[in-house]
């Protein structure tokens, strides 16, 4: 049998972190994806490298990925599967627990290691801990860590697509409209590189400071949950246990702490960098490299000094 | 209206967890426990529903030990009305805890369920939009704002890519994120009240609901540690190691 992963799109491009869902899928069976939205989606589906069939649920019922339509039909194509995957962004985690409670299976969510078809591992308390869990439910239904899983190539596959339709049932819940951040960087989960703010960078203003760093590094720029609540930036900046789960080749952390919860997010990162004023910040525990000082006087000096390496 | 507030007993979010010798889970015993931050904040919105005069009842459900009472009697003293404690010792999942939860729908009924999008012990995520599936109703996770009016909730939901807003016919499952509210303290007067607050104890099987986990812990792990790095002295040494060293630019 063959494992049905749900790839989720954002404005017709489907995520990166779906493309490492069907890496981690593939090592469980055959991939099938399944896509709403227009045709052009299914068809970015079907070009994905590993994908053997590409299942769009097609029209008004399926648009803006509503949990209540789409883990209907997830629940209606699970019989011909063994496991159900999604990439464990916001997506994900609103449709997959709800198809899962359809089929009577409790979720294994987060997933960082796949053992075999049974067992998997998964983060606990922020990443304090890694649990192995073994699931005694006939079919499986997991989300994967994206930072655990290269994407797969975007391009590569030839796969055909079906049509599926959308059970019959009550509209329960209505788009009304979206708000997306406007950025002509990278995504935070597929950057290479990350330049990060927290509360050190005091407000709204201060905050972009780190922008020419970005620039001159082609970064995505995260923040702590300190700097989202005080509200120098918006929500998807952040970067944590209940943020975005980042594993670039570069962390730079400005200003940061180091809590618990932040560190949830980005520990997983190859280089870290942290820049603080305060020795004793938890951030230097987990930075390969720390710069103790003023970063309002040491972001200038790492610019000047990149801009002289050239 | 009435609302229905589910709240978990976890490991308070100050202390880091330590993870047992034997590798079987994570040391509770002696550890100070509160409730799950964002159950709070769930709290916090029902409260908030019930002060504007939209919620007429807030019910405080928890599924846990004895010592969730306490739990309990905290979401009482910051203005739950009554409260449920599904006692047990078996360590509910989510798929259980919604079944729970669903037949405690079905005795009280709810217009809305408020819940925390996530517990920060076993961080799963899913017992809001279990619930949601059990029922059949409409669910909105991760709300950063939430509206009630003319028999629908209209709520604004954090997304990878920003904001999104949906209406949703109630009764609907709504889970909070961070960014709802700030939860409010709840002062002396009103844990002396909460002790009052009738507080009625059940058991899963009252209830018919089989809370057998799923999953199995076959081990529990510290992860990696990340290697000691280094102190720079200045951005100039800084950028040449990245370049020479990390390789990285």
């Amino acid at each position: 049998m063959a494992v049905l992963v749900f790839l989720d799109h954002e404005s017709g491009i489907i995520r990166q972190a779906s493309r490492s869902a069907v890496t981690a899928a593939r090592a469980l069976g055959e991939v099938h994806a399944l896509v709403t939205g227009d045709a052009s989606v299914a068809e970015a589906a079907a070009r994905i490298d590993g994908v053997a069939k590409v299942l769009r649920a097609a029209g008004a019922a399926a648009a803006h990925e509503l949990a209540e339509p789409l883990a209907a039909v997830i629940a209606d194509l699970a019989p011909a599967y063994t496991h159900i995957v999604a990439a464990s962004g916001a997506s994900g985690k609103n449709v997959l627990p709800r198809a899962a409670a359809l089929l009577d299976v409790q979720p294994i969510p987060d997933v960082v290691s796949i053992v075999d078809a049974d067992n998997f591992v998964r983060p606990i308390y922020a990443g304090s801990a890694l649990a192995t869990v073994r699931s005694s439910d006939a079919k499986k239904v997991l989300t994967v860590r994206a930072s655990s899983f290269d994407p797969a190539p975007a391009e590569g596959g030839a796969a055909p697509i079906e049509q599926v339709t959308v059970p019959d049932g009550p509209a329960l819940s209505a788009f009304v409209s979206i708000a997306l951040s406007q950025s002509e960087r990278p995504e935070l989960e597929s950057a290479r590189v990350i330049v990060s703010g927290g509360r050190g960078m005091q407000n709204e203003e201060n905050f972009k400071l780190l922008n020419p760093l970005a620039d001159r590094l082609g970064a995505a720029i995260g923040a702590s949950r300190a700097a989202v609540d005080a509200g120098f930036v918006p929500n998807d900046y952040q970067v944590g246990q209940t943020g975005k789960i980042v594993a670039p080749e570069l962390y730079i952390a400005v200003g940061i702490s180091g809590a618990i919860q932040h560190l949830a997010g980005m520990k997983d990162s190859k280089i870290i960098v942290a820049i603080n004023k305060d020795p004793e910040a938890p951030i230097f525990q987990v930075a390969d490299y720390g710069l103790v000082g003023d970063l309002f006087d040491i972001l200038p000096q790492v610019e000047a000094a990149l801009d002289k390496a050239g | 209206m009435k609302v229905l507030v589910p709240v978990k007993r976890v490991i308070d979010f100050n202390i880091k967890p330590r993870v047992k010798a034997d590798g079987t889970g994570v040391e509770t015993a002696g550890v100070k426990m509160s409730m799950n931050p964002f159950d709070e904040i769930a709290v916090e919105e029902a409260v908030r529903l019930k002060e504007k005069g939209i919620a007429t009842e807030v019910v405080a459900v928890s599924v846990g030990v004895q010592q969730a009472q306490d739990t309990l009697r905290t979401a009482m003293a910051m203005g739950a009305d009554r409260a449920i404690l599904v006692l047990t010792d078996v360590a509910v999942e989510p798929l259980g805890v919604a079944k729970i939860l669903r037949a405690l729908v079905a005795k009280e009924s709810p217009d809305l369920v408020l819940l925390g999008k996530q517990a920060i012990d076993d961080d799963m995520n899913a017992t809001g939009q279990m619930l949601a599936g059990l029922l059949g109703w409409a669910q909105g996770t991760f709300a950063s704002r939430i509206e009630i009016a003319d028999g629908k909730a209209t709520v604004t939901r954090e997304i990878d890519g920003g904001l999104e807003t949906l209406t949703l016919t109630l009764p609907a499952i709504v889970t909070a994120d961070l960014r709802l509210n700030e939860p409010r303290y709840a002062s002396l007067p009103n844990i002396m009240k909460a002790r009052k607050k009738p507080l009625e104890t059940i058991a899963p099987a009252d209830l018919g609901v089989d809370v057998t986990p799923r999953l199995t812990i076959v081990s529990v792990a510290e992860p990696p540690a990340r290697q000691q790095g280094i102190t720079v002295e200045s951005a100039a040494d800084l950028v040449a190691r990245l370049r020479n060293e990390a390789k990285v630019i």
